[in-house]
């Protein structure tokens, strides 16, 4: 083998120093929460009712899932029409699609808690949706819409332009070009765009709490209130009461996180070999 | 024997915003022949070529005038762009294989067009590949990823897709220019079988293929045509110096 120059070697120890930092970070954090929280979970917290005893953190668990989804719900189409819409269809360097870009810039950049206070006024006192999960899932919504649209944005436009020619070459419209060609080629970095949103939702505190609330019970309807993980291990922490529930809950929602983001890309190869 | 002629342009201007790509094309391409483009890099030979089936269209600021008459009829008139396109093939510089199985490569054009049926379609698949010299290659990894296949596998089966619609015309821009020798020769080979069926216009930088594949020649200079006529007349007496200049290599 070929003896490396100094500075390869110094590239090369510099690249590996940058991995075994991050890694330990990663690890230390896991390990932290995982070591302490572990050994607190019990099947009391997974109680249907929360009480001041047993600080279930299932009525949290559910929310958590009913904002994902219905976040989802409403930002996904949304987010990735648009991003189509913008990449496919609009003229490429309108001054329409300039604007739209520079809102949704602009929009990535805000605080969550001015979308929280935003969300309280608007869906909650204006529209008198109150603390709600209606409330809760419309302002995660719009916090989580410049996400979409700009990752699927880059994935449209990372899909080759040849892809499109051979598409319009052979006869197909526009329609069918984006819907068969296209969107396929860009469905893993969508994807990866909604794992990343979906991973902002899971660790919202402050929109969540100006907006669904931070009442320790399961949503009933689309206008009740209710809290998810985060916001519940917020208040665990807070109270400092129970340190062992909060560490436990810790542990639940970092295994949450670690689920779906396993299952979603289970999904991704799926829909990627289909 | 009386030549038709496949494509008739008369007096076709395009325009890229304001910059002046083809001026004054007046050309026929006869059916059944093939009629090669020649011509130094960015003369208009693609640009050319390219509104023959209207892929122009689809790059803003383009601007053409003029009439491109296919079969007597007018390209920009009453036809739909999607119909033209189905008549006028298309194969690309780069091949161009969509990223899915060989099979649905092929039968994306029949599906495009409306054709369901799961027993036509293998038909099409299978004649499409033949016609293309490329079934035996290939009939036993029909579900394979096409991304998969070697880049002359790859023009092949994009010439494959081009011929799965039934399209009366070929046009191929520069086919073989990324490919190795002996791919080269296999689609020369191919293009010249395909004569008997279509009308094939072929972009090439290589001046030996034009003389071995072609019967017309058509020389571009900065957007003008500047002799155009039979490929052995061509290259052995042409009329202009530019074009004798450009053929013996004494240019660009
Ligand atoms: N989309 C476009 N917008 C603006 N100008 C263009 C566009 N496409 C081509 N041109 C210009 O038009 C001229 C002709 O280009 P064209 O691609 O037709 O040349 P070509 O003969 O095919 O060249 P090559 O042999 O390099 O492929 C060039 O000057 C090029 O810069
Ligand atoms: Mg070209």
């Amino acid at each position: 083998m070929m003896r490396k120059k100094p500075v390869d070697f110094i590239l090369f120890a510099l690249t590996w120093l940058s991995i075994i930092a991050t890694a330990t970070v990663l690890i230390l954090v896991v390990g932290y929460v995982l070591i302490n929280g572990v050994p607190h979970i019990r099947p009391s917290l997974f109680a249907l009712q929360f009480t001041t005893q047993n600080q279930s953190l299932f009525p949290a668990l559910m929310g958590t899932l009913m904002v994902v989804g219905l976040s989802l719900i409403l930002a996904v189409p949304l987010g990735v029409f648009s991003a189509i819409y913008l990449v496919e269809y609009a003229k490429r360097g309108s001054r329409f699609v300039k604007i739209v870009r520079l809102t949704t810039e602009t929009l990535a950049g805000i605080p969550s808690i001015v979308y929280g206070l935003f969300g309280f006024i608007f869906f909650g006192v204006f529209l008198g949706w109150g603390l709600s999960l209606m409330s809760g899932a419309f302002t995660v919504s719009i916090m989580i819409l410049p996400l979409i649209m700009r990752t699927t944005e880059e994935s449209l436009k990372s899909v080759p332009d040849t892809y499109r020619e051979g598409s319009f070459g052979i006869g197909a419209g526009r329609l069918r070009t984006v819907m068969r060609i296209v969107i396929p080629a860009a469905i893993p970095g969508i994807l990866a765009g909604i794992i990343l949103a979906i991973g902002r939702i899971i660790g919202e505190t402050a929109a969540i709490i100006f907006t669904l609330g931070n009442v320790a019970r399961m949503p009933n309807n689309l206008f009740d209130t209710g809290r998810t993980l985060s916001a519940h291990m917020y208040a665990l922490a807070n109270e400092g009461t129970h340190p062992g529930e909060a560490h436990a809950t810790a542990a639940v929602l970092l295994i949450v996180v670690i689920l779906i983001n396993a299952l979603s890309s289970r999904i991704a190869r799926l829909i990627k070999a289909s | 024997m009386a030549k038709t002629n496949k494509f008739s342009l008369k007096n076709v201007d395009l325009w890229y915003n304001n910059f002046q790509a083809l001026k004054n094309i007046n050309m026929n391409i006869p059916s059944n022949e093939i009629t090669a483009f020649i011509g130094p890099s960015g003369c208009g030979k693609s640009t050319l070529i390219k509104s023959m089936n209207r892929m122009n269209d689809l790059v803003e600021g383009c601007k053409i005038t003029g009439s491109i008459m296919l079969d007597d009829e007018s390209i920009h008139g009453h036809i739909d762009v999607n119909a033209l396109r189905k008549r006028v093939g298309m194969v690309f510089q780069k091949p161009n294989p969509f990223p899915m199985s060989i099979f649905d490569n092929i039968a994306y054009g029949p599906r495009t067009h409306g054709i369901k049926s799961k027993f036509k379609l293998n038909d099409i698949v299978e004649k499409s590949l033949r016609d293309a010299a490329i079934w035996d290659e290939l009939k036993d990894r029909l579900k394979k990823s096409a991304l998969s296949l070697s880049g002359g596998q790859q023009q092949r089966l994009c010439i494959a897709r081009a011929l799965s619609v039934q399209p009366d015309v070929l046009l191929m821009d520069e086919p073989t220019s990324a490919l190795d020798p002996i791919s080269t020769a296999k689609i020369e080979e191919l293009v010249i079988n395909l004569k008997k069926d279509y009308t094939i216009v072929i972009v090439t930088h290589n001046m030996q293929q034009a003389v071995r594949i072609s019967d017309n020649t058509g020389f571009f200079l900065l957007g003008e045509m500047i002799e155009y006529g039979d490929t052995q007349q061509i290259f052995s007496a042409p009329s202009d110096k530019r074009t004798e200049d450009y053929i013996t290599g004494r240019f660009g």
